[in-house]
């Protein structure tokens, strides 16, 4: 039976740009004399971060965090939320988790709602860890003959029996995630919520919120809300994509398609056009005009994934005669490390172009983009008979995204190196 | 018609405030005292001692500057006495006051992640306070004992004494009210927290803590004194222990009054206050 259990209506958040408090009252009496008195600016107007980064914010100006979202989820289902960086994704799970309050439209939920974001919520490092079972339970909303029922349960799936009237802060690290992921895990919610952002760091957490998804969502046939920038664990666990964009929802639906999308639509185009940058080197005879990144279909996208069938594209114009002898492109991670140099020289493959104003192209193809999930840019140069034609570093920046290289949903936490097909005999 | 569990909607009423999931969250109440309670122990070497080091220590710089130096009569009661009941059932009114005051800021970090009613880690705190009271008055009545045994006639003690707990809930009310009415404030105004501190000050100083209304001459002085809310409680507690001071329903009632105003708007302000503070901090 199919129930909805989490009804969206019409929801909406508005943040105030500007009108927010400053903080203090001298503040508010510097801005009240400035704006009314002198007619000048609000001099504390916060620069619009909600949604569009790059504007600022007209006086007063609303910012809908998110707008009129209409959302039902069904029992069983495991949803996907994603969206890039200020698309309203965490303000959703705030309004969900009752952290703050929907500027217009109503959420309506159906049995217990909790999120694995609270895990360890109120903990206090003095208090053992009975006491501090009792703290953390009763913060998310049990009561205590339930806490009672379910501590035995508790203690053991955390393994802390021992040290059960030990203060925690003589826990290690490890026994105290534990503990609290045992707690909520034992909340026995209806709906779960998990903010995979908010759990970054501890990566054998991670994989045990994930586990207990799964397991949550396909033995239990429970709900789960999932929020992650990892598309690999969402392709793997969600079965319908949900993808937020300024606040406003783009797609709703089959999980590879709001993939596709989000990728497709994620990042806006590199600062300034590659054709105008001053800081290269040569640029007299040949300059790079552009750099595309495209899915197998030849369309357009903003985001690379790791696994990712995939092209760069990269787009050029000649300024003068000359003959191109080689096109590099190095791919260098945010530590400057270069992870991959393709050289259309060295698979003996030159562009037959010679004439002034002549524009071309050249495509590097991935059958599986090989990097692992990161920040990257691309250094491109090109060799003419004349010497250096261009290079230009820092050219432009692709995001990778996580993804399933190898093909069994799972990725290696050290992001490091290049990914590459091996076989393992054991 | 299906029925949900839980309905999310923009802000509610001024006046809709759920007193039944205050209930329910009750746990979590008791919890919190634990919690308090527990760390104020563990984290001193000697302890509840302490609560009681303070108001020693307070006294006897009264004693010095306000009864030698100053010489402000004490009603003819025992210095010691007069300072320390003042202290007493003050320190419970600034007690409460300065902890309620900083919910907001102390707790954004679980306010942003969980919700339960908010009001719940006011009333916390003004529960665990009445264990430090409770220490503070148990050191009081040794002290009183004392006096009532070998001093004859130093003490009057009255039937009133049995109005101390209506005294303590008063303290109380005013403590929570103010404190909750404050903290709201502070999430738009960080500044205001510099007041914190000395305004409870100066509030002791404008009430009769260490000194008796008939102190103060008649007249304008005496009125202003008498307005002052605290004026019946100081007065009733003195008054119901020691015999000294000034006690009538009529004041009294005025003093519930008010504190039933002023934690009654608290609520409000807090409550408007909760639900979209993350917001703003």
């Amino acid at each position: 039976m199919s129930n909805t259990v989490i009804k969206i209506e019409n929801l909406s958040k508005i943040y105030r740009l500007g009108e927010v408090g400053t903080g203090t009252l001298s503040h508010d009496l510097n801005r009240f004399v400035r704006m009314n008195i002198l007619g000048q600016d609000d001099p504390y107007a916060k620069v619009g971060h909600v949604n569009d980064r790059t504007q600022k914010a007209e006086k007063g100006e609303l910012v809908a965090a998110l707008r009129d979202i209409n959302l039902e989820v069904k029992e069983g289902e495991v949803l996907g939320i994603i969206g890039k960086n200020g698309a309203g994704k965490s303000t959703l799970l705030k309004l969900l988790s009752r952290v703050t309050s929907p500027t217009t439209g109503s959420i309506k939920v159906k049995g217990r709602l909790a999120s694995l974001l609270e895990v360890g919520t109120g903990f206090h490092p003095e208090m053992t860890g009975r006491e501090n079972i009792y703290m953390n339970g009763t913060i998310m909303g049990m009561r205590k003959w339930e806490i009672d029922r379910k501590l035995d349960e508790i203690v053991e799936f955390a393994g802390v029996a021992k040290y059960l009237d030990t203060p925690t802060k003589r826990y290690s690290s490890g026994m105290t995630v534990r503990l609290g992921f045992a707690i909520a895990a034992h909340l026995e919610p209806e709906i779960l919520v998990v903010d995979e952002v908010l759990a970054v760091g501890d990566a054998e957490f991670q994989k045990k919120a994930i586990g207990k998804m799964q397991d949550v969502s396909q033995n239990q046939g429970r709900t789960v809300l999932f929020v992650s920038h990892n598309m690999a664990s969402i392709q793997y666990l969600c079965n319908r994509a949900l993808v937020l964009q300024n606040g406003g929802y783009l797609f709703d639906g089959d999980v590879s398609d709001g993939i596709n999308l989000y990728l497709a639509n994620n990042m806006a185009k590199s600062e300034k056009d590659l054709i105008d940058r001053t800081d290269r080197k040569g640029g007299y005879n040949f300059r790079f005009t552009n750099v595309n990144l495209l899915n197998e279909r030849h369309e357009k996208i903003n985001l690379l994934q790791a696994g990712l069938k995939c092209k760069i594209e990269l787009e050029y114009k000649l300024l003068e005669n000359t003959k191109i002898i080689g096109i590099r492109m190095l791919i260098v991670d945010n530590k400057g490390v270069v992870r991959i140099l393709c050289n259309s020289g060295l698979v003996n493959q030159t562009p037959k172009i010679f004439n002034k104003t002549d524009k071309g192209k050249v495509l590097f193809s991935f059958s599986k983009f090989p990097l692992p999930e990161g920040e990257y840019s691309l250094q491109l140069s090109c060799y003419t008979e004349d010497g250096i034609g261009d290079d230009i570093e820092h050219a432009y920046s692709v995001t990778v995204e996580g993804g399933d290289f190898y093909g069994f949903g799972k990725e290696a936490v050290v992001k490091e190196g290049v990914l590459v097909n091996y076989d393992v005999e054991c | 018609m299906e029925k949900y569990d839980l309905i999310i909607r923009p802000k509610r009423h001024a006046f809709d405030i759920n007193f039944k999931e205050i209930w329910q969250y009750r746990d979590l109440l008791r919890m919190f005292v634990k919690r308090d309670i527990i760390t104020v122990y563990k984290q001193t070497i000697l302890g509840p001692i302490w609560f009681v080091v303070q108001p020693i220590l307070t006294t006897l710089i009264y004693m010095v500057v306000f009864g030698r130096i100053a010489q402000i009569s004490t009603d003819g009661t025992p210095q010691i006495l007069f300072y320390l009941a003042g202290i007493t059932i003050w320190n419970y009114f600034s007690e409460s006051f300065n902890k309620t005051a900083q919910t907001f800021k102390e707790n954004a970090n679980i306010f942003g992640k969980v919700y339960f009613p908010r009001l719940i880690m006011p009333f916390a705190k003004v529960t665990s306070g009445l264990i430090k009271f409770g220490i503070q008055f148990a050191f009081f009545m040794a002290v009183y004992l004392y006096y009532l045994l070998t001093q004859e006639g130093a003490v009057q003690p009255n039937w009133s004494i049995a109005l101390l707990p209506v005294y303590i809930i008063l303290m109380a009310m005013f403590g929570l009210g103010t404190g909750i009415i404050f903290t709201s404030w502070t999430t738009k105004y960080r500044d205001l927290t510099f007041l914190l501190t000395f305004g409870v000050q100066l509030l002791m100083y404008a009430s009769p803590v260490i000194y008796p209304v008939s102190s103060i001459p008649e007249g304008t002085m005496r009125d202003i004194l008498l307005l002052n809310p605290f004026t019946p409680i100081l007065e009733g507690f003195k008054y119901a222990f020691l015999g000294a001071g000034h006690f009538s329903w009529a004041s009294l009632g005025y003093s519930a009054a008010v504190a039933t105003v002023i934690l009654f708007l608290g609520i409000i302000i807090f409550h408007k206050t909760e639900r979209n503070f993350i917001d703003t901090v």
